[in-house]
Order: structure tokens, then C-alpha cells, then sequence
């Protein structure tokens, strides 16, 4: 049976020789061009002309786009409309693009758009959270507020209350393949798009709508990604409709990549946040109430930013019952790239918040956090309870426990998984070490933190949550498979690979899946919020049953047997007295004149959200894990290391444990370079500084933790029927990667006695400014 | 336009190249090698790494001029036919790649680092990589899989 099988990724051979095809790799027809935007200088302002007699004159240069060129939808917004493809007589942020340049080469396109002539009258631009809310600048009409209990009275009534305030930065996606597209036009007015993008339908529906023809006309291709974290759920739009409207206009193949720096100027990135926080709790560290306020800064589009601020405020909770709590989000509209979906979709920074709390509330106490995260645990699952069972019940309320969003929490498996990692990581013996180390030593300080993953799994918009997939058997036993979902190196491929194989009992080599493709499975969902491998695992496993059971029908039927009488084992089936190999039993259903195509269909079961009241059930499970991160830092300069790292993951029974491994170490490098190293800054006319990776740093191989311990909770099992009852693990990692920021909060405190108030990035001169703080008494 | 004549994985080959054309440009639009990957276009990522008469280089920063003559070596050269390379295989076995487009630059690299120094350790194995960036995998794999192709390829000598 492959499922569970540590199989490598589908395509690993033709990664180790360089054969694997990225959209800029594929071969392109004679004649195709290449595109480029003209982009703003101006982060606000109105367009007063726009001379682009340069542009046209330019070596190379075939075409020259503006919006007026533009007769059908100029706009790429995943949400409402609110996002042209090339500006419409004014700009919103500095990087917007304004025109697009088609000509013969990649670098002519590039050069050509530099030398636009754009006058602007001058906007005042809105740059920063505090300029947003002065300016009352956001999006929805107000903030918006989930509520359980009576705030003003548990925090009239709490023993103790801490105050404070986090920053947290932004994250630029950085996948190492930037975005590219290629639109082929073909006869009859079809277009043919292959673009690096998680959400292939979208895709399709905004060339459509920009080239005014139904969703039919337009099919797009996407292999493969070089990477996406979320950055290609809607950035990908206006590459691809670019691509298609200029190959309208010129009849030419086109194709357009961005450069490094126009990727980064351009495109959205993580949001970046504030979060005010007032906390009631008592001497032994329990809270009683929670008072959130998220300023979030969304950018100049709405883009994904309202379900992304949802999510924030989703996982405020993160592991613990707060029995008391307000959270209220301001969503704010600035004029800077629009922020987008990144690899957690808000909750990563609503977690954040929470663990400042737990911080905060310790230090004041003078406790080990750890002690402080246990006592504010969701009750552990109850053992007989299944996903549909009765919900786990608090001992001290004797009613379900709810998350501030009113969702029974049934699946807790938290207190087991920390007990195993304080054990496997030695974590009380090392945290007495660096204590005494600490008082031993005035320059190097050591920092150790804990802490725990609770992830909500499912697309908080509900329709979203459902699967197509299309897979045929062919006669000779092989078997070809499609589904919905977008593969960007996370091993989906591989994984629905290993669900068609084990529900035919063939080996893997049986099986190919090849290119998503909007003409095999319609209306697909963009690859996100981990939901990969849940929902399209099952939309292939409908398909495979389907077609099983005819198989099993057929021959039960010409052997006058019962259907339940054929197995499937090992590559072959028997039949009554009659056995013969996989490919016998394709034959003879073929020749029987059995349908051996099917479509399958999958919806996720039990969820239903309100998200202006915040109350329902916006997740089907939630997906666990917990890590343990210990630093050095150097009080004199700022650096730091991570010395050593251990993680203990819940992949539920892992589809495919070396992928969800490779998914648990590269989500927490990447959560730790987002708290620790990666900064990106805006100068004062909004101007992004930080547009390569010569000034915006992800974590190198040399930053790696010097240990590194993964692995998958072994008693891992899905209280939800997923597919084999495995978790999604896409996402939920990333923040298993706040340890190292609270390990460095531990360092700091251990300077003086202030609480370091360490906010994110932590970086060299963040940390010097915090062991100053906590120095100075 | 200018003419190149060089050695690509072994074997001669002449182009027509602008003069401030890169090797990258030149790999992947004229000689239609196109395992080597633009990640940034200025050094910065190593996705682009080729072997310059057997020395690692960012061939984003090298015009594809400075190839006349020389020898130069791309990740389409590390198999030998069929048969793929130890360190080829160790990335396969460890699952050192997520989406791979990180893996040709970093294959190219290690082969580089393993014919100077046939048996490094694990320091030495990450210092050498850390101009190759990795979004992906959090680098524990590849290094896993560096050292481990090393052990093997000295078993064999
Ligand atoms: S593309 Fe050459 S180093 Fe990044
Ligand atoms: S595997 Fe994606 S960048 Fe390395």
C-alpha cells in the first residue's frame, strides 16, 4: 500500500538533472514576445500624462499598452474589483503598474519600460498603520469584533492585568521562481495560458473576463511552481491576464516574467501587524480574559486581506481557553503593495499575539512560560470522542470549551504532544543550564522557549472547500489522473499519486498525474490553506471508488459472483476461482464495455461560518504541534543563532512522512527567518528599500539550526475523516518558528529585569534596543 | 553579435551572442540548457550556479563571452547518461528538494565542494552552500544528503 510510504517527490528525477520544465522553461513558438511593466514612482497620486513616445521608439518594443487599450475588464482582483491590471488615471502605491511594453526580448520589454515619461500631481500618501487610522483609511465599514463574555468585568475583576504592544514586520514570499506567464493565442480566439499559479481557475476566469469571452475560451496550464507560499494565490492574476491581453492585441505568442525587483516591488507580501493587548490573570498564571486590538495593513487592494484578518482573529487563541475575550480588527487601507495571502493567511500573526501574552503574563510572574502555556491549555480531547463525538468538556465550567468564536474545541491533543518534547528535548535540564550559563557569562545569552501549534483547517469562506478530480483507467492497467490542485513543491502530486494507487492496490509507477488543467477539472479552488492533499486526496479517492466498483461489478456479474467477492491485492484481482493482474481485469472491464473514466467530487462536511458575527464552525479539525528553540545572542551586537531545534509534529497518519517532514523543517526555517532576519522597510515617500535578496535576507543554509530534530507525532490520527484520517500540514509548521523569536525574548530578559517587549522581526537592532530597555531599570 | 566557441558538458559548442549577454541567458535561450534557474539575476541566490573550468559561478554575473574557450559545466552534465550521480541520487533518497528549482544551482555547487574536498564536515558543507538559497526545504535535507553522497563517493575510491 504506498499511502504512508516516505516516497520523494513525484518529479525529484527531473529536479536532480534539470529537466523539470518552470514556465520559463518551456519552449517558446518563433515570434513570441516578451513583456514588461511600466511601473509608478509615486505611492499616491493622479495621472496628469503619460508620454510613452520613448517606450514605442524603443529598440525592439512591438506594442505599448495603457488602460484605454484595454476594451474589456481592466482589472485582476481576486475579490471585488478594485485592482486594475495597468492604472486608470490615478496610482495607489509605488511599484503600481501603469503600461505594458511587449517587444522582441526579455531585456528590450525591460528597457523600454523605463523610459516612460509619467507626470502625477502629487496625493498625500498613506504609508504607515498609525497614518491609516488618523486617516480612518480601511476597508469595511468599521472594525470588526468577536466577542465571548463580559471583557469590562473580567478585567475589572482579574488579580493581575498586563499591558502591551507587538509589531510584527511583514514577509516578502520570496519563492526562488518568480512569477512568469505564457498565453498562446489560437485559432478561433481560444487562448492557451501556462502561468505559475496556485489558483489555476481564477486564473481563468479573469482572462476570460479581460479578453470578453466565456470561461470556455480560455484554459490554463500550471505544471509546476517553483515554489508559491501563498504569493501566487492572486499575485499571479496580472501576469497572466497581461500575457493574454497583449497576445490579443499583437495575434503573438507572449510571455512575461518578472525581473527580481519588479517581483517584489509589484506584488503583495505578508501583512504586517500591531497588536495591543490587555490581559487579566491570576497567580498561577490563568488567564481570564483577553483584549485584542489588530491593526493590520492590508495595502492599496482588498485583495485577500478581509478572510486574511479573519484568520488573525481566528487563531488569537492559539492553544489556550481564554474564558473572557474581545478581539477586534482594523483592516487598513495604505498605499503600499497590496498585502496578500503568505503561507498561514493570519493566523501565524494572531498566534503571535497571544504568545506575547503568555510571555508577558510569565514574566510578571516570574514564571517559566512553558508552565504558563500548559495551565491555559484547551482540555485534552476526550479519549472516546471521535471528530463527530461529544466535545471535550472543561472540567472547571462542566461546559464544552469554546474558542472565542464560539467553536467547540474536540480535538486537543496538545498536553500528550508537549509532555513527549519536553522529554525528547531535555527541555528543564537545558533550561536549568542556560540559567546558569546566563549568570555565568555577561556577553553571550542563551534563550530557550516552547511553544504550540493549534491551526484551524479549512477555508474560512465555505464554498471554497470542495474538490474536483478526473481519473481514467486505461485498458492496458494504467492509470492517469487529474486533479484540482496546484503542485508547487509541497509533494501534492506525489501524495494523490499514493491515494489513486492504494485504492486500485497497484504500484505507484501505474499511476501519472499530470498538469493541472482547467479543461480537465472545473472550477477548482486555489491550492491553500493547506487543503491540498485533504480535498483533492478525496476527490481522487470518489473517482477511484467509482471506478473500482464497476471493475468489481463487471466481473462479480460475468462469474455469477458477488461484486464484494473481487479484491483488489497487490497488482492483481481476484475474482471467485479467477485471478489475474490489474491490467487483465482493465482489459476485460474495457471489453465488457465498462466505463473506466471518472469524475470525483469532494465537499468538506460539518462546517458553516458567519464571519461578520464570528460565530460558527469555520475549521474542520485543527492540525497540532509544538516546538522547542534555543539561541545565543550576542548583547554586544545584536547576533544570534539558533543553536539547537526540536519539533514534534501532528501529521494525523501522515500520507507520506518524508514529505510532511520536509514541509515541518522548511515551515519553521521560513516562520523563524520571517520573526528573526527577514525585514522588509518602506522609505518615507512609501518606496519599498528592500526588493532583492541583497537587502531583503531569508535564511541561508549557514543559518539552519546547528541540531535539528523532526518529527511526526507517532500516536497521530485524525479524529476527522480526512483521507486515510492524515492532517493538512502545508501551513500549520510555519509557526512552529515563534519559538525562536520567544527564545530570543528569553535571552533578553535574562539581562535585567524589565519584560524586553521584543518585537518582529527581532532583529540585530532590534535586540540591542531591547537588552538596552531591560538594562535600563 | 559576437562568436563563442566553448565546451558545454563536455561538448564543443559555438554561438552568436550579444556582448553583454550573460552565460545564463546564453545557456538557457541559445544552447536550450535551461537547468540553470534566474533567482535574482544578481548574485545574490545561486540558483544559477555553473561550473567556469570546474570553478562554481554565478553565470547571472558572467557574460557569456568570458566562455570562449573555457570549460563549462551545468547540472544537465552531472549524470552520466543514465546513470545519475551519487549526489543526485542522495537528494532523491533524502528528499532534499521540495520544488527543485533551487536544485540545479545547489547540485552543481556541492559536486564543486566535493572534488576540492572529498570529505567535509558539516560546517564546511553549510558555509559552502550559503550562497545557494533554499525557500523550501529549511536546508537540514540537502545537507543530510551532501554529506552522505561524499561518504559514499569515498567508499567507492
Ligand atoms: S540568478 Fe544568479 S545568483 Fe541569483
Ligand atoms: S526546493 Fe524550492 S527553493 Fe529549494
Amino acid at each position: 500500500m504506498s499511502v504512508g510510504t516516505p516516497l520523494p517527490h513525484d518529479a525529484a528525477i527531473l529536479h536532480v538533472t534539470g529537466a523539470a520544465h518552470y514556465v520559463d522553461d518551456v519552449p517558446v513558438p518563433e515570434g513570441t514576445l516578451s513583456l514588461a511593466f511600466g511601473i509608478s514612482s509615486m505611492a499616491h497620486g493622479r495621472i496628469t500624462g503619460m508620454e510613452l513616445g520613448e517606450v514605442r521608439a524603443a529598440a525592439g518594443t512591438v506594442a505599448v499598452l495603457t488602460a484605454s487599450d484595454l476594451p474589456f475588464a481592466n482589472d485582476v482582483s481576486p475579490s471585488v474589483h478594485d485592482e486594475p491590471l495597468l492604472a486608470d488615471g490615478k496610482v495607489h502605491y509605488l511599484g503600481q503598474p501603469l503600461f505594458l511594453v511587449a517587444a522582441d526580448t526579455h531585456l528590450a520589454a525591460r528597457k523600454a519600460a523605463r523610459l516612460g515619461k509619467i507626470g502625477y500631481e502629487e496625493l498625500p500618501a498613506i504609508l504607515s498603520i498609525d497614518d491609516a487610522l488618523a486617516a480612518g483609511s480601511r476597508f469595511e465599514e468599521g472594525p470588526r469584533v468577536y466577542l465571548k463574555g463580559d471583557v469590562e468585568a473580567a478585567l475589572a475583576a482579574a488579580e493581575h492585568v498586563v499591558e502591551g504592544s507587538i509589531e510584527i514586520g511583514a514577509q516578502e514570499h520570496f519563492y526562488l521562481e518568480g512569477h512568469a506567464a505564457l498565453a498562446l493565442p489560437q485559432d478561433s480566439g481560444d487562448m492557451i495560458v501556462h502561468c505559475s499559479s496556485q489558483h489555476p481557475s481564477e486564473i481563468q476566469h479573469k482572462v476570460a473576463d479581460a479578453l470578453g469571452v466565456p470561461m470556455h475560451a480560455v484554459q490554463v496550464v500550471v505544471r509546476r511552481m517553483g515554489g508559491g507560499f501563498g504569493g501566487k494565490e492572486s499575485q499571479a492574476n496580472a501576469v497572466a491576464v497581461a500575457c493574454a491581453v497583449a497576445a490579443r492585441a499583437t495575434g503573438r505568442p507572449c510571455k512575461m516574467r518578472y525581473d527580481r525587483d519588479d517581483d517584489f516591488m509589484i506584488t503583495g507580501k505578508r501583512h504586517d501587524f500591531r497588536i495591543d493587548y490587555l490581559a487579566g490573570f491570576d497567580d498561577s498564571g490563568r488567564l481570564a480574559v483577553v483584549d485584542f486590538t489588530q491593526y493590520c495593513r492590508c495595502g492599496w487592494a482588498q485583495d485577500l486581506s478581509l478572510p486574511v484578518a479573519d484568520r488573525a482573529m481566528l487563531h488569537a487563541d492559539n492553544a489556550y481557553r481564554l474564558p473572557t475575550a474581545r478581539i477586534t480588527s482594523h483592516r487598513l487601507k495604505t498605499n503600499t503593495q497590496s498585502a496578500t495571502a503568505f503561507r498561514g493567511f493570519g493566523g501565524p500573526q494572531g498566534m503571535v499575539g497571544i504568545e506575547r501574552v503568555i510571555d508577558h503574563v510569565a514574566h510578571q510572574l516570574g514564571m517559566d512560560p512553558l508552565d504558563v502555556r500548559r495551565i491555559n491549555f484547551y482540555a485534552a480531547a476526550n479519549k472516546a470522542s471521535s471528530g463527530n463525538g461529544t466535545p471535550a468538556r472543561n472540567p472547571a465550567e462542566g461546559t464544552p470549551q469554546t474558542t472565542p468564536y464560539h467553536m467547540p474545541v474536540e480535538d486537543f491533543v496538545l498536553h500528550d504532544m508537549v509532555e513527549e518534547l519536553e522529554e525528547t528535548s531535555d527541555y528543564h535540564a537545558r533550561r536549568a543550564a542556560i540559567a546558569e550559563w546566563n549568570s555565568a557569562n555577561s556577553v553571550l545569552k542563551k534563550g530557550i522557549a516552547l511553544t504550540p501549534v493549534k491551526f484551524g483547517i479549512s477555508f474560512t469562506l465555505t464554498h471554497l472547500n470542495q474538490a474536483g478530480a478526473l481519473v481514467h483507467v486505461y485498458h492496458d492497467g494504467s492509470i492517469h489522473m487529474n486533479h484540482g490542485g496546484t503542485e508547487m513543491g509541497q509533494g501534492l502530486f506525489q501524495k494523490v499519486a499514493q491515494v489513486a494507487a492504494s485504492s486500485f492496490c497497484v504500484p505507484l509507477e501505474c499511476v501519472k498525474v499530470t498538469a493541472t488543467d482547467t479543461g480537465k477539472v472545473p472550477n477548482t479552488s486555489a491550492t491553500a490553506a493547506s487543503s491540498g492533499s485533504d480535498i483533492n486526496g478525496m476527490a481522487v479517492k470518489a473517482a477511484c471508488d467509482q471506478i473500482r466498483e464497476r471493475m468489481s461489478a463487471h466481473l462479480a456479474e460475468t462469474r455469477q459472483i458477488k461484486p464484494q467477492d473481487v479484491n483488489f491485492r497487490a497488482g492483481r484481482v481476484q475474482a471467485g476461482a479467477d485471478e489475474m493482474s490489474f491490467a487483465e481485469a482493465a482489459r476485460e472491464c474495457y471489453e465488457g464495455r465498462v466505463s473506466l473514466s471518472a469524475t470525483g467530487f469532494y465537499q468538506t462536511p460539518r462546517i458553516q461560518w458567519d464571519r461578520i458575527r464570528g460565530k460558527g464552525r469555520p475549521f474542520y479539525y485543527f492540525a497540532y504541534g509544538a516546538a522547542v528553540s534555543e539561541i545565543v545572542l550576542d548583547t554586544l551586537t545584536g547576533e544570534n543563532r539558533i543553536l539547537r531545534t526540536d519539533i514534534l509534529h501532528d501529521a494525523g497518519s501522515s500520507l507520506n512522512p518524508a514529505i510532511d517532514i520536509g514541509q515541518i523543517e522548511g515551515g519553521y526555517v521560513q516562520g523563524a527567518g520571517w520573526l528573526t532576519m527577514e525585514e522588509l522597510v518602506w522609505d518615507s515617500n512609501g518606496r519599498l528599500l528592500t526588493h532583492a535578496p541583497s537587502t531583503y535576507k531569508i535564511p541561508a543554509c549557514s543559518d539552519r539550526p546547528d541540531v535539528f530534530n523532526v518529527s511526526l507525532w507517532s500516536k497521530g490520527r485524525n479524529a476527522a475523516e480526512t483521507i486515510h484520517r492524515s492532517k493538512a500540514v502545508g501551513e500549520p509548521p510555519l509557526m512552529l518558528g515563534i519559538s525562536a523569536l520567544f527564545a530570543l525574548s528569553d535571552a533578553v530578559a535574562s539581562c535585567g529585569s524589565a519584560y524586553p517587549a521584543l518585537g518582529a522581526p527581532a532583529t540585530p537592532e532590534r535586540l540591542l534596543n531591547a537588552v538596552n530597555r531591560v538594562r535600563t531599570p | 553579435m559576437i562568436h563563442v566557441s566553448t565546451t558545454v558538458n563536455g561538448d564543443a559548442h559555438e554561438f552568436l551572442c550579444d556582448p553583454r549577454e550573460t552565460l545564463l541567458d546564453a545557456l538557457r535561450d541559445r544552447l536550450e540548457l535551461t537547468g540553470a534557474k534566474e533567482g535574482c539575476g544578481t548574485g545574490d541566490c545561486g540558483a544559477c550556479t555553473v561550473l567556469l573550468d570546474g570553478r562554481p559561478v554565478c553565470s547571472c554575473l558572467v557574460l557569456a563571452a568570458e566562455a570562449k574557450g573555457r570549460e563549462v559545466g551545468t547540472v544537465e552534465g552531472i549524470a552520466d547518461g543514465e546513470d545519475l550521480h551519487p549526489l543526485q541520487r542522495k537528494f532523491i533518497e533524502h528528499a532534499a528538494l521540495q520544488c527543485g528549482i533551487c536544485t540545479p544551482g545547489i547540485l552543481v555547487a556541492a559536486k564543486a565542494l566535493l572534488e576540492r574536498n572529498p570529505d567535509p564536515n558539516e560546517t564546511e558543507v553549510r558555509y559552502w552552500l550559503a550562497g545557494n538559497l533554499c525557500r523550501c526545504t529549511g536546508y537540514d535535507k540537502i545537507i543530510r544528503a551532501v554529506l552522505d553522497a561524499a561518504g559514499e563517493m569515498r567508499e567507492a575510491t
